[in-house]
Order: C-alpha cells, then sequence, then structure tokens
C-alpha cells in the first residue's frame, strides 16, 4: 500500500541527506516499526511518504501511484494520520473531533449523514472511547487522547494508519492499550506504520521493523533480524545486551558503562 | 442552546428598531413604524434616509468584522486574532487614505485601495511573523500586527497633515471609526465588496474546523491548507478593506463576539460564522446607538465604544492565552 523506492530527502542547509535511498513497503495486514534514534529520518520517512517533504530522489508510492500525483483529499480516504502533536486551538467536543475525520467523505458544505454518524459511533466504539463522546478535548487524559485521535483516524475509513511516536508521554499501561488498539486493528486488515523509541514493545508488536541510522535503512525485517546486537549498538552508539522473551520476541536490554553483556 | 439561538434572532430585530429610534431626536417604537411604512409619516426624512441605512450598515460591518475575527482566529490558531491587532485595518486605512489624498477614483475605488492596503499588510505581518521562527508564534504574530498596524496609521497621519484634499479634513474623525457618515450609497458600496467574501469565508466552516486542529492535522484529514489559508486572508483582506473604507477603523469587534459565540454556542464554524454574524450586527449597532446618546448632543465614534468593550476583553483573553 505505501512503498517508498530509494527515497533521499535533503533539508535546505544540511549536508548530509535526512534520509538516503530508503526503500520500504507496508503492506495489508502489517504492523510496520520504524525504530531508531532521535534524529535518524524517521519522522523524515513518514513526511516523505504522506508527501510532506520534496523529494530530491527516489519515489514514494501510495497503492502503486506517485504521491505526487495525490491530492489531500484523496489521500485522507486512504490513510489515517495520528501524527506526533496536535492541540486544537479551541476546544471541542470528542465526537466533532471524530466527525472532522469524516472531511475527506464529505461535501465542503453537505451535512454529515446517518453513514458518518454511524462510521464516527464506530470508530469511537473500535477505540473504546464512546464513553468519551461528549467530553471536551481539553478534559481528556494523554491517553483518551491518544485514543480518540485513533478513532478519527478511523473514521476516515482508511486503508492504512500512520503513527508518529503515539504512546510518547503515555504510561505503561496505556501504551499497551495503544499497541493491542492497533494490533487489533491490523488483525482486521489494515496496514500500520508507527514510528517509535519502544524498541521492546515494537518488537513484541510489529511483523517488521526498520532500523534508521543517519538517515540511512540499517536493517529491515523481523523483529529478530533487526534487533541484534551489533545492529543496535552501531546506530545508538550505546552498549545493549539482547535476549529473548518466552514467546520468542527480542528484547533490548542497554547496559551499564563496563557491565558485560550476559 | 436553542434557547440563546431564539434570543439572538428577536434581538436582531430588536436592535435594529433601537438603532433606528435613538439619536438627537429620540424616536418612539411606533413613530418608527410608521415611518418605515409611510414616506409622508413625521419621522419619514430622519428614519428612511438617516437612521434606517446607518442602522442597517451599522449591523453589516458589525456582522462581517466579526466573521473576519472568527475567520483569522482558525487560520492563525489563536483566539486573540481580529482584523485591528493583525495590522489589516491600518494597512487598509492607508490605502484607503492614500486613494481620497490622490483623488483616485470615486467611493467605489476607495475601498479597492484599502483592499490592496490590507493585503500588503497581511503579508508583511505574515512574513515578520514567520521569519522570527519557523512555526507560527502568536505573540509574534500580534507583535507584528501591532508593529504594522503602527507603521501604516503613522504614514497615514503623515498623508492627512501633507494632503490638502479638503476630503481628508475630516479624515482623523472617519479612522477614528463610526457611522456619521453613512447613507445609502455608503451601505450599496459596502454591499456591493462584502456579500462575495462573505459568503465565501462562510462556505469555509468545515475547513475552519480543521485549520483549528493545526495545520498538520487539517493536511492529513483533506483540506488543501495553502489555498485555504490564501482564500481565508483574501476574504478577510477584503472585508476588512470593505468596512475600513465605510466607516473607518473599529477594532475588536472581530475579537470579543467570535469569542462570546464560541462559549456560548459551540467552537464548530458552521454555528460559529453565522450566529458570529448576527451577534457582530447586534453589537456594533448597539455600539452605535452607545455612541450617539452617551454624550448627547454630541456624539462619540462607534470604534471608541467597541475598543472600551473589547480592550478589557483583550487583556482577559491575554492573560489566559499567554500563562
Amino acid at each position: 500500500m505505501l512503498e517508498a523506492r530509494g527515497v533521499t530527502v535533503r533539508y535546505s542547509g544540511g549536508a548530509e541527506p535526512a534520509l538516503a535511498d530508503v526503500s520500504m513497503t507496508l503492506a495489508p495486514g502489517e504492523l510496520v516499526a520504524v525504530v531508531g534514534p532521535n534524529g535518524c529520518g524517521k519522522t523524515t520517512l513518514l513526511r516523505a511518504l504522506l508527501g510532506l517533504v520534496p523529494l530530491d530522489g527516489g519515489d514514494a508510492l501510495v497503492l502503486g501511484r506517485s504521491i505526487g500525483s495525490w491530492s489531500r483529499r484523496e489521500l485522507a480516504r486512504v490513510i489515517g494520520v495520528v501524527s506526533q502533536r496536535e492541540e486544537p486551538a479551541f476546544p471541542l467536543v470528542v465526537e466533532d473531533v471524530v466527525m472532522l475525520g469524516r472531511y475527506a467523505r464529505l461535501g465542503p458544505l453537505a451535512a454529515a449523514s446517518a453513514e458518518d454518524r454511524a462510521a464516527v459511533r464506530a470508530a469511537l466504539e473500535q477505540c473504546d472511547a464512546w464513553s468519551l463522546r461528549d467530553r471536551s478535548s481539553d478534559a481528556l487524559s494523554g491517553g483518551e487522547w491518544q485514543r480518540v485521535r485513533v478513532a478519527r483516524a478511523l473514521a476516515q475509513a482508511p486503508r492504512a494508519l500512520v503513527l508518529d511516536e503515539p504512546t510518547a508521554s503515555l504510561d505503561v499501561r496505556h501504551e499497551m492499550e495503544l499497541f493491542e488498539l492497533i494490533a487489533a486493528l491490523v488483525n482486521g486488515g489494515l496496514g500500520a506504520l508507527v514510528v517509535t523509541h519502544q524498541l521492546n514493545i515494537a518488537a513484541r508488536y510489529a511483523s517488521r521493523l526498520l532500523l534508521l541510522g543517519r538517515g540511512r535503512l540499517v536493517a529491515s525485517g523481523s523483529p529478530g533480524e533487526v534487533l541484534r546486537r551489533e545492529a543496535l549498538e552501531q546506530v545508538f552508539h550505546w552498549p545493549v545486551a539482547v535476549t529473548t522473551w518466552c514467546d520468542g520476541a527480542p528484547q533490548v536490554v542497554p547496559l551499564r558503562p563496563g557491565e558485560p553483556a550476559s | 442552546m436553542r434557547a440563546r439561538t431564539a434570543l439572538l434572532l428577536l434581538l436582531v430585530p430588536a436592535t435594529l428598531l433601537l438603532g433606528i429610534a435613538v439619536g438627537p431626536v429620540p424616536l418612539a417604537p411606533k413613530a418608527v413604524w410608521h415611518a418605515l411604512g409611510r414616506a409622508d409619516a413625521p419621522a419619514g426624512v430622519i428614519v428612511r434616509e438617516i437612521r434606517l441605512p446607518r442602522t442597517l450598515l451599522a449591523f453589516l460591518v458589525g456582522g462581517t468584522l466579526a466573521i473576519t475575527g472568527a475567520g483569522l482566529q482558525a487560520v492563525v490558531r489563536n483566539p486573540l486574532a481580529d482584523p485591528y491587532l493583525l495590522g489589516l485595518s491600518g494597512g487598509a486605512g492607508l490605502g484607503a487614505v492614500i486613494a481620497i489624498a490622490l483623488h483616485l477614483g470615486g467611493a467605489w475605488a476607495v475601498p479597492l485601495a484599502a483592499f490592496v492596503g490590507a493585503l500588503v499588510a497581511v503579508a508583511l505581518v505574515y512574513r515578520l511573523a514567520v521569519v522570527a521562527g519557523r512555526r507560527l508564534d502568536a505573540r509574534v504574530l500580534l507583535l507584528a500586527g501591532v508593529v504594522v498596524g503602527a507603521f501604516a496609521s503613522a504614514v497615514m497621519s503623515a498623508v492627512i497633515s501633507l494632503a490638502p484634499a479638503a476630503e481628508l479634513r475630516n479624515a482623523m474623525l472617519w479612522l477614528l471609526g463610526g457611522f456619521s457618515a453613512a447613507s445609502w450609497h455608503a451601505l450599496a458600496v459596502f454591499s456591493g465588496y462584502a456579500v462575495l467574501p462573505t459568503l465565501v469565508l462562510l462556505a469555509q466552516a468545515r475547513s475552519l474546523d480543521l485549520l483549528s486542529l493545526g495545520e498538520e492535522p487539517a493536511l492529513h484529514l483533506g483540506i488543501d491548507v495553502e489555498r485555504t489559508k490564501r482564500i481565508v486572508y483574501l476574504a478577510a483582506s477584503l472585508l476588512t478593506a470593505a468596512s475600513v473604507a465605510t466607516c473607518g477603523i473599529i477594532g475588536f469587534v472581530g475579537l470579543a463576539v467570535p469569542h462570546a459565540v464560541r462559549r456560548l454556542w459551540s467552537p464548530l464554524h458552521g454555528s460559529v460564522l453565522p450566529l458570529a454574524f448576527l451577534g457582530g450586527g447586534v453589537f456594533l449597532v448597539l455600539a452605535d446607538a452607545v455612541a450617539r446618546t452617551a454624550v448627547r448632543p454630541l456624539e462619540l465614534p462607534a470604534g471608541v465604544v467597541t475598543a472600551l468593550v473589547g480592550v478589557p476583553l483583550f487583556a482577559v483573553l491575554l492573560r489566559r492565552t499567554l500563562v
């Protein structure tokens, strides 16, 4: 559904490209996690895939069509995005927030139909947020707000979700709840591309990982193939040990200086 | 909410009636009614030729200033935005003054010059604010607006002092914002310029909802953000220009009214814009009524009254936004 072919992005003033020759794909029913240190190009990769930065090389494709040929409205019907931060200038009621997800499926002046309302309700229920529908957006906790934003992305009736650090600043429970939600949606056939710093959670939920370092794709494949000591140490510049949880997922333990790896 | 809407809808004819009734010669509602119905009624000339166009003009100007403020607030994502505070009114005033001083065309050309002035001002303010940082900081934007507005008013004063044109003798009074020169002709000129941008702005209601979430979320939900912003800035400049050219610089209507509407009804622009239009109309007709009666037989500019109400509200909002 989403594909990057040798994508290169150069920001003005940057000596090195922010993204160099990166290729990746996202298929339906697949959860792909993008991991790597701060400033390695994770967000730039998302922005390139969504057509928000000009490409200096390669191409980004959505459903096989080059990103440049999509209008924002068309894209919004295919990809639901939960970006890093969002604060409404004027607090809105949750149900209205999610209804804004229907924008690309409504005419500019058309009123919301019964179908739109049903889609909003279904999206809120899927995210276990129907009970929040009458609350004001400024009266929600961080975890609730993220669930509402995922619900809004679902109300777009997209084929793929793109989430940029969706669990930053959430506690363990809310973080796990959000990943469980994403995993359930992926089971239902959506593709999901998630940027995250949580290597261990990514290792348990993602079907594939992309490890980026300084704008380059250092490794990609199953969690077991990507989360290897040498690659991680090279990218993060910190010693780590990699163990295996009982379900077979690799788990990364950052080491203290001088601590042996086993 | 229904009751509030009904109340507002009742307030519209009531304030219009009040606006016609008050003045140097107070009229009873019955006398106003008679004069509206029959040209040869005792108060016929006062009502039909002076007070009716004046009241209607105040209503329309108030309504358009309010929706202009609401639109700008959504685009810059800040409740403090207002055509006056963002420098649009100053730019429009300067454009109008220059057109009058140079005798460029008649009443229909002045709004066009004001439009050019408003566009230059908004472009300047935007550039100043954006240069300061990649993200549009509301504080910087307001500062830029105030600075550009101050510059425009300085140049305006210079033009007024230097130009010999007789038309400019009353320019200072005109700039303070008021309806003492209102006429059917002024109403026609204003409406001619204001109808289209008003409709355009109303049609943007849902896009404004998305924009107030933030530019990036708005993009992801499917609007062409840059195009929408251009449309709103253009419509806002045109509406500001039309009002400044016909009745001078009236501030704070665009600040106070959308704020009240959002609190009393909903922040969704499908209701904010039409309700702010009605509310702005009511507010400015009342302000003009106060302006005409508070220091009778003298008359205050309506802009003075709106500022007296608007500035304290601005102070409260400012504290709440910046804390």
